[in-house]
């Protein structure tokens, strides 16, 4: 079978380079580590680049990404805070794209999960006790999980695209926001912004630390992590999941249920990023407003893929990712640049990881051919 | 002196591990309708493939019309004057029949494309009409699609590929009258097969293949399908040391199962029965496609569409259970295919028992159960050891094993699951000489020890080896079955054809042929 | 009656972003390639055609500019796709995500900008018929050239020997290499022309429909002509009346407010994709719909070796 693809430069001298890719043996233990490391590389080298080519300093503009975000404890505790909702969401959809459910919809469930869990923040008074948290959270958990159930069924029953439908629904989950923080749910006081009255201080999440804004939803996203990795790599229900998204066939001849693998893998991400999205909104935002969305659902996937799919990994890469969040927002705040940066780099970083993942499996070899 | 069309001498091919072609020599005259006979295996596709330009051979030289040619491609293959109707189709869908010709041709408008296809197919009584969407044709009419688009080509070599398989008796007839039409006007054909009695009808000539060699080259008209069954099979494979066969209850009934295809190109199941007790093994002979695959997947339970009560295993009817069910109930089943199916070629060898064996999972009502990894290793070790696997551990990869060793850590798998009954698919496949002869040893160790076990194979010297009684499938029905020490080549190879008496009794002996 | 025709003015205008990003998001799936970076492609060729607009004065530059980065932003996702075969919906994932970032940041500078004074669009004669000419006779010419191009399209696809082959690679690009075609040679060209069509979108998004820029201004438009795509079942024509449709979803919403009829306007923002849900579940059921329907090789990687 001939694995080999090419492709032909032109050199100047008028001899033919020939880039050819060749199939591996052996999938590259040391690519597999290396090409998240080749890709950050990458993304830092086109953005001084990109910085020179603005003429910014892009030394300085390593350090807003780089370091800052790490100098001192309030740092790295913003660092967390940011992290841990991408963490969270990312924990969940591993576990459907490693069952080869692709949900892109984590988005809109995070969104929902936000909507049920302000739902119950809203019912709070001002005597009501802490207690009210753990309904919070779990509303949260409901509303992503329902969010989900929709894409499931709808597969299920009609073999409609997950891909497509989660992705549409999405936006009609944004709708469904834009249409409770500017009607029923708007705060009389709030000068018609779309946005809801602030929540009552009891249905706060408890803080970690005084003078942070980190909330237990880091321990949450840690056990959660220690939760996957057992899930994954200790149960039979995770392995059923991983055999059907690597080898249908042998999961068919085992007899593991591909429907129940779809509702496992859709509920789980589904409530995950309903919980990140319960723990943001009574967490660091304490309202429910229009800017809730941020694009976590979507940076979510681009941590799993950094992070290779393994709970440990994606710790390491949601923590980069939200370096870049931060990065962004510094370098908005203190060099003037806009705070799309952010977009550009995690952009950048899972084109490069996708083209440097080509090296686990391929490796490249020049020719000469005259 | 006329050439012959096609001249291959010493055409040899070998893979790691197999040599598909060796010292292969065919010659095929103008205007002959040559047949190529084999069973699966024998090295048949191999050698078209070399000739239709898809494969290098390692030695031997091709000539066309008596020029040494070395072909590199189909197109060139095709520009030579050769070509292929394959078992398997290249077309669209969503187009068109005319518009699925138009594409494999090099030239012409649409309009001339339709109107070579309406003269082409009066020509030779084909009936299709090019305006029809693909997707609303059936298997034959597909195949004329194939064959005009061959034809449209001019060939003066065609080769179809077990052409018969997926047609109607009707319908082989009327593909009988097109090549013969063929052949009278000059164009040679190689025609790949199996069946003996199309063979003696169609062709004049006919090299048997076997084990990649060349066994025999004769006039099939002249031949008896005895004979013919005799080169391609070989001799009488010797009669082993039969255990008198002490077969007990029976543990698998299988009555008049009829199952319609999942898939377009699949076989319907028609009123299959079969018996197996325990402690005998009963195999099934065949060549492949002929229903193997859809009658395994209905037994194993990867097909619970089994009609109700079709499938009993003893008492229990399990036609509608799912492979986990029938596993608690004792059925243990080796799929042909080892990675994909059988194994996971990238999880370790102690994950791959997790597929089949629940013994190092505790607690199953918690998300389907606790994974004890230390002794899910040493289970795997125990049965890389009990079953002679050369690997690296239980941590080793499934995909980094040879095909031998990694089909007998699956036979050991299953085999050390203790089952009351053992179904096993192609056992010795692909696998080397060493590890087959300790597989079939183990396939009749599992049968003394009492087990009920049905073997289904193409090789059919191992099931003379292994087997005590012995069915044919032949196009999704089964024949009835005859105790090994009855069965002949010359009855198997009939039988292959599919050419058995309904509700004759082998054991009685005499044949009554019905006109 | 004349606001009537001012919004069937409006809907022809939104209807032909959207229908230019969808065709050319319909080309790269008609050979089985869907690309999730369109929001990002029209984003950067917004501010691209924006920005050279402000440098030379030229709309039509500025057209010519956007469709360009529309092309190359399409090719690099092309290589990837094809030649690397990365994972499609990850790929064009990324390529949103930076887009809309890198658009943002080149854009910082243009935010003030204006554009040189439009002149009318009113074709002569035609635009001074009553009602009919305020509806339908005042657009830029770009949006009669979005008909034309639908029908090009369209001709192209199912009258063509090349448009034959295309639809063949993407239903089954092994049996095309079978053929002989060169496969990857061809998605590649149809993803470029996929990303043209994005960019030129972009670009009208820009220069004429909003002359002004804004971060983010594609404002989701890129996603919806994704659905677009789905709802029409890869056919061109029905693209054209779907973006119509979905761009007069305003329309609609004035039209019963005018009747009194208080409804959200999230219920009908919503209503492309609500539609496009119900649109791929209907197809879905049945086999052998979407075998017709939709290309059957749609996001699956294609190895020539095999």
């Amino acid at each position: 079978m001939d694995c080999g693809k090419q492709g032909q430069w032109r050199s100047v001298g008028g001899n033919i380079i020939m880039l050819k890719l060749e199939a591996r043996q052996q999938p590259s233990n040391f690519w597999v580590y290396g090409s998240p490391l080749l890709a950050l590389l990458i993304t830092v080298l086109v953005g001084v680049v990109l910085f020179v080519a603005l003429g910014k300093d892009p030394l300085r503009g390593l350090e807003m990404f780089f370091w800052q975000p790490i100098r001192s404890s309030y740092a790295l505790g913003e660092l967390m805070v940011k992290a841990t909702p991408l963490l969270i969401i990312a924990l969940g959809l591993s576990v459907c794209f490693r069952s080869n459910v692709m949900n892109i919809g984590a988005e809109g469930q995070y969104v929902i999960g936000a909507i049920f869990a302000s739902g119950v923040a809203l019912l709070a008074e001002k005597t009501t006790g802490n207690w009210i948290v753990l309904p919070i959270l779990l509303a949260g958990i409901v509303g992503g999980m329902a969010w989900a159930a929709l894409t499931a069924l709808l597969r299920d029953l009609f073999n409609a695209n997950e891909i497509l439908v989660s992705l549409m629904l999405v936006y009609v989950a944004l709708q469904v926001l834009s249409y409770l923080v500017g009607g029923p749910w708007m705060d009389p006081q709030g000068f018609n912004f779309p946005q809801t009255k602030i929540f009552e201080a009891a249905t706060h999440i408890p803080r970690l630390i005084q003078g942070s804004r980190m909330t237990i939803g880091i321990l949450i996203a840690l056990l959660g992590s220690a939760a996957l990795w057992v899930f994954l790599f200790r149960t039979r229900a995770g392995f059923a999941l991983q055999v059907g998204g690597i080898a249908p066939a042998a999961a068919r001849y085992a007899g593991f249920s591909s429907r129940r693998a779809l509702w496992t893998a859709l509920m789980i991400s589904g409530g995950a990023a309903g919980l990140a999205g319960a723990l943001e909104v009574a967490g660091p935002i304490g309202q429910l407003s229009g800017f809730l969305p941020a694009g976590y659902g979507f940076a979510a996937i681009i941590v799993v893929y950094v992070g290779r799919l393994h709970p440990i990994g994606m710790v390491f890469s949601a923590i980069l990712m939200s370096m870049f969040y931060i990065g962004g927002e510094m370098a908005q705040s203190r060099l003037g640049l806009t705070k799309s940066l952010t977009g550009v780099f995690q952009g950048l970083l899972l084109f490069s990881l996708l083209a440097c993942d080509t090296l686990v499996n391929y490796s490249v070899k020049f020719k000469r051919k005259t | 002196m006329t050439h012959p069309r096609l001249q291959l001498t010493g055409i040899t091919k070998a893979y790691p591990g197999v040599v598909a072609n060796s010292d292969v020599s065919l010659t095929v005259m103008p205007g002959e309708t040559h047949a190529v006979l084999g069973e699966n295996g024998a090295g048949k596709s191999t050698l078209m493939k070399i000739i239709y330009g898809s494969i290098k051979p390692d030695a031997g030289e091709v000539r066309l019309n008596g020029q040494p040619i070395v072909i590199h491609n189909p197109k060139e293959a095709r520009a030579n004057g050769i070509s292929m109707v394959f078992q398997h189709f290249n077309l669209f869908d969503t187009m068109t029949v005319a518009e699925n010709v138009w594409l494999g041709l090099a030239r012409e408008s649409l309009e001339q494309v339709t109107a070579s296809i309406i003269a082409k197919a009066n020509e030779y009584g084909l009936d299709i009409d090019p305006s029809r969407p693909v997707h609303t044709l059936s298997v034959g009419e597909m195949q004329r699609v194939e064959i005009i688009r061959a034809l449209l080509t001019r060939p003066e070599l065609l080769i179809l590929d077990e052409p018969t398989s997926v047609l109607t008796p009707q319908a082989v007839e009327k593909l009988f009258v097109v090549l013969k039409k063929l052949a009278s006007e000059g164009c040679s054909i190689l025609y790949i097969s199996h069946k003996l009695h199309e063979i003696r009808e169609l062709c004049t000539a006919c090299t048997v293949l076997r084990g990649g060699k060349v066994t025999g080259v004769c006039n099939p008209q002249e031949e008896s399908n005895a004979s013919l069954s005799r080169l391609m099979i070989g001799a009488e494979p010797p009669q082993l040391e039969h255990r008198p066969q002490q077969a007990g209850e029976s543990r698998l009934t299988v009555k008049n199962l009829s199952l319609a295809r999942e898939d377009q190109f699949g076989v319907d199941l028609d009123g299959i029965s079969l018996d197996v007790r325990a402690g005998e093994v009963v195999g099934i002979a065949g060549v492949s496609g002929n229903g193997q695959k859809e009658l395994l997947y209905a037994l194993s339970g990867e097909d619970c569409r089994a009609p109700a009560g079709s499938i009993r295993m003893k008492d229990k009817d399990v036609s509608k259970l799912h492979p986990g069910a029938r596993r608690r109930l004792g059925l243990h089943f080796v799929p042909e295919e080892r990675l994909g199916r059988g194994a996971v070629p990238t999880l370790s060898l102690a994950h791959n028992l997790l597929l089949t064996r629940t013994g190092s999972i505790s607690n199953p009502k918690f998300a389907g159960g606790w994974i004890q990894v230390k002794k899910l290793e040493d289970h795997a070790s125990a049965i890389i050891k009990a079953f002679n696997v050369k690997a690296g551990g239980p941590h080793a990869m499934a995909k980094s094993l040879s095909g031998g060793n990694l089909q007998k850590f699956i036979v050991g798998r299953e085999i050390d699951a203790k089952p009351t009954l053992f179904i096993v698919s192609q056992p010795t496949w692909g696998v080397d000489v060493g590890a087959a002869a300790q597989i079939r040893g183990e396939i009749l160790a599992l049968r003394d020890a009492g087990c009920a076990v049905l073997v289904v194979s193409e090789e059919l010297e191992e099931l003379f080896e292994v087997s005590d009684r012995l069915h044919v499938i032949a196009r999704g029905k089964l024949s009835p079955s005859v105790p090994i020490a009855q069965a002949t080549v010359e009855k198997i190879g009939e039988w292959m054809s599919g050419l058995w008496e309904t509700g004759a009794v082998a054991e009685r002996g005499g044949q009554h042929h019905h006109a | 009656m004349d606001s009537y025709a001012l919004l069937l003015a409006a809907t022809l205008n939104a209807g032909t972003v959207l229908a230019l990003a969808s065709l050319g998001l319909l080309i790269n799936e008609k050979v089985g390639i869907v690309n999730l970076g369109a929001e990002g492609m029209m984003l950067c060729a917004a501010i691209a055609g924006f920005a050279t607009a402000v440098h030379t004065g030229s709309d039509a530059m500025g057209f010519v500019v956007g469709t360009l980065v529309g092309a190359f932003l399409a090719g690099v996702f092309g290589v990837l796709v094809i030649w690397l075969n990365t994972n499609q919906f990850a790929t064009g994932l990324a390529l949103s995500l930076f887009g809309t970032g890198l658009s943002a940041f080149v854009g910082t500078g243009f935010v003030q900008e204006k554009l040189l004074d439009r002149s009318s669009y009113a074709i002569p004669y035609l635009s001074d018929i009553p009602w009919l000419g305020v509806a339908l006779f005042r657009q830029h010419p770009l949006v009669y050239g979005t008909m034309a191009l639908t029908g090009a399209i369209i001709w192209f696809m199912y009258r063509t020997r090349a448009g034959l082959v295309l639809r063949s690679v993407g239903e089954s690009p092994e049996s095309a290499h079978a053929l002989g075609y060169p496969v990857r040679l061809i998605r590649l060209g149809a993803v470029v022309a996929g990303g043209a069509l994005c960019g030129l979108a972009g670009a009208y998004i820009s220069l004429i429909y909003t002359p002004l820029w804004a971060e983010g201004m594609v404002a989701g438009k890129g996603w919806i002509a994704l659905a677009l795509t789905t709802f029409a079942t890869w056919r061109p024509g029905r693209v054209l009346l779907g973006a119509y449709l979905f761009g007069g979803v305003t329309m609609l919403q004035l039209h019963l407010q005018a009747l009194g009829v208080q409804i959200p306007s999230q219920l009908l923002n919503s209503l492309p994709y609500v539609a496009t849900v119900v649109v791929l579940a209907v197809i879905s059921r049945n086999p052998q719909w979407i075998r017709i329907n939709m290309p059957a090789s749609i996001g699956k990687p294609f190895y020539p070796g095999s």
